[in-house]
């Protein structure tokens, strides 16, 4: 009787294993952007497919890709977060502040900080990034602001206290134990993998899990796809946008502490337009900007295409000045060519559908 | 009507905007196992009765009571925990989500992964998806469609499917046919009638008269936020019910 559509199919096949679960249609596009663009540069000089360059060139977004897993979360709740590179610039002061030989509280008689202190002082970086974050989440939630404006207003504040707070010097002189997190190498096997991108690797595959298999990613998606929907369910949206942001503010200063240890100095200037890059990951990565849909692979494809972009063209030849228009081409290919596979795979013809076997 | 008690009963329900005055001293109830059919024009304060039912808003004066526990004052979670169920005009589904997703948003099923880790149990989800749609006689090609790629008439099974796999014990639905083309109009007054056979009373809010008329066993009016007419279908026709909702009854 209340037969709403055609062809009834067994609702409930056998749950198998698809690599779609893993790998979705909608990261096939960027992929093959980046497969392409690895042939062209490999193709065009053999400076490009050196360990020494791959090691450089994952070590260079393994920052951003950090902050950018957080902003995939903001991005698919349909929010977005503005002072991430403030925040990560916040974050590498405050950790600095506790390292820098003579001026750390921590430094003894002969101005040496002990390594005990290391610790602590990412943490407590860690921590400022995720008190910015709460304070945005704050924002956006009790006080409604649009988290354009909040975060905006944060962008300035944290990059103000920065200012202030080094009075406009760069923090140097840190603990060469500290500096190993940014600089350390993990052999494996011939390859060595440059430590922050072994950390940007497990938390990417923690925020894969939290996104995906967990009910409070769930509720990130269902936040994203219809905020209204999600308070009649009963999911307390206040809540989860208060932990979205408090993650992305948490990442970004992670991806901030580690970027002071690479560089040895945490300078006032430090991040600055990192924002946007870490947004053009997430975008280019196929996360949809109007909310609801996105992935982490996506982004970490994304931040992988902005890097291997920046150091390909600079290796081919390319001066360094004509990169930003080089990147602004990248993210609006980029996305097109997602948009144009999305439609195909709408119309579940053409390639994406190889992906997708059995998976619909 | 063989059981007297009403499970839902609004008595001199009042509610205010400001000046304007929404709900003006509404007596409503609604028997175990019919369907009421709630009628007005535009601002006869129709949603504003449904509203103060599922918690939404909070009336100024009177008392709502369900099954006999006074539920004036819960919140729209606690009262959807009672057993009512609110269908929205726009479904309030996530049209980003699967069908098993939708059923169970908000109270996801988890399972444990290697001991340490609460994970969603998405093959459980689909399954009971499957079987509360199989139970209303819908069928929908794949739960792992994403909502965006259904037709309005499976979201507004998905939606009641939702409602009555948490035990709905009473539906109430705002507009059900309004977006849906006529074929689909005709599945979901279906629906309406299997959820009467499952004994599960429901109110309808809808301005098509042919609807009300198809499903409803009885109607009521409203006009600038009082109750103007209470009729048993047979009672009842389009003429009259146009009359009550034009107010030309009271003035005839």
């Amino acid at each position: 009787m209340s037969d709403i559509t055609a062809p009834p199919r067994p609702a409930n096949a056998p749950a198998r294993f698809h690599w779609r679960r893993i790998i979705r249609g909608q990261e096939v596009g960027i992929f093959l952007v980046l497969v392409g663009m690895i042939l062209f540069f490999s193709l065009s000089t053999d400076r490009f497919l050196t360990s020494i360059n791959l090691t450089n060139i994952m070590l260079n977004f393994s920052w951003t890709a950090i902050a950018a897993f957080g902003m995939t979360m903001v991005i698919i709740s349909a929010g977005i977060d503005l002072s991430v590179g403030s925040v990560m610039a916040l974050a590498g002061i405050a950790t600095a502040m506790l390292l820098a030989r003579d001026n750390s509280p921590f430094a003894g008689p002969d101005g040496s900080v002990p390594d005990a202190v290391i610790p602590l002082a990412v943490l407590a970086g860690l921590a400022v990034g995720a008190l910015c974050g709460l304070v945005n989440g704050l924002l956006i939630t009790l006080a409604r602001l649009p988290p354009f404006i909040a975060t905006l207003g944060m962008l300035q504040i944290a990059r103000g206290i920065v200012y202030g707070w080094s009075q406009g010097w760069p923090v140097q002189n840190l603990p060469g134990n500290f500096m190993v997190l940014g600089r350390q190498n993990i052999p494996v096997g011939s390859f060595n993998f440059p430590l922050p991108t072994v950390i940007m690797l497990v938390v990417g595959i923690i925020a894969w899990i939290f996104l995906t298999r967990t009910a409070w990613g769930y509720r990130i998606f269902a936040v994203g796809g219809n905020e209204q929907a999600a308070r009649l369910s009963g999911i307390s949206v206040m809540r989860t946008k208060l932990m979205i942001y408090t993650i992305s503010g948490l990442l970004g200063g992670a991806g901030g502490v580690l970027l002071t240890a690479r560089l040895g100095v945490a300078a006032p200037t430090a991040a600055q337009g990192y924002e946007l890059d870490v947004i053009a990951a997430v975008v280019v990565g196929g996360t949809s900007l109007s909310g609801g849909e996105g992935s982490i692979l996506g982004t970490l494809i994304g931040a992988a295409i902005m890097g291997v972009l920046r150091t390909g063209l600079n290796l081919i030849g390319v001066e360094a000045y004509w990169l930003p228009s080089a990147q602004g081409i990248i993210i609006i290919g980029a996305i097109t060519l997602d948009q144009w596979f999305r439609r195909r795979q709408g119309k579940s013809a053409g390639f994406a559908r190889l992906f997708s076997r059995g998976g619909r | 009507m063989t059981n007297p008690t009403p499970i839902l009963q609004a008595k001199q329900v009042s509610k205010f905007f400001g000046g304007l005055t929404a709900l003006d001293k509404v007596d409503f109830e609604v028997y175990p196992g019919e369907v009421v059919a709630l009628l007005g024009d535009n601002g006869a304060g129709k949603s504003t009765l449904i509203k103060c039912v599922s918690g939404v808003y909070r009336p100024e004066h009177g008392e709502i009571f369900f099954n006999d526990q006074n539920i004036t004052h819960h919140s729209p979670a606690s009262i959807r925990d009672l057993g009512i169920e609110t269908i929205y005009q726009d479904l309030a589904l996530a049209e980003n989500l699967d069908v098993g997703g939708n059923v169970f948003l908000g109270k996801e099923k988890k399972r444990n992964f290697l001991g340490l880790l609460r994970v969603l149990d998405d093959d459980f989800m689909r399954s009971e998806a499957a079987q509360v749609l199989e139970r209303l006689d819908i069928h929908i090609p794949s739960l792992k469609q994403k909502l965006v790629n259904l037709s309005g008439g499976q979201r507004q099974a998905v939606a009641i499917a939702r409602a009555l796999y948490w035990n709905a014990k009473l539906l109430i639905m705002d507009e059900p046919t309004a977006a849906l083309g006529v074929p689909e109009q005709r599945k979901v007054l279906a629906l309406v009638r299997s959820l009467r056979e499952h004994n599960i009373p429901v109110i309808i809010i809808s301005h098509t008269m042919q609807d009300v008329l198809e499903v409803a066993d009885r109607m009521v009016v409203m006009r600038r936020g009082r109750v103007v007419a209470n009729l048993p279908r047979s009672q009842a026709d389009a003429e009259i019910l146009v009359k009550h909702i034009v107010g030309a009854a009271e003035v005839a």
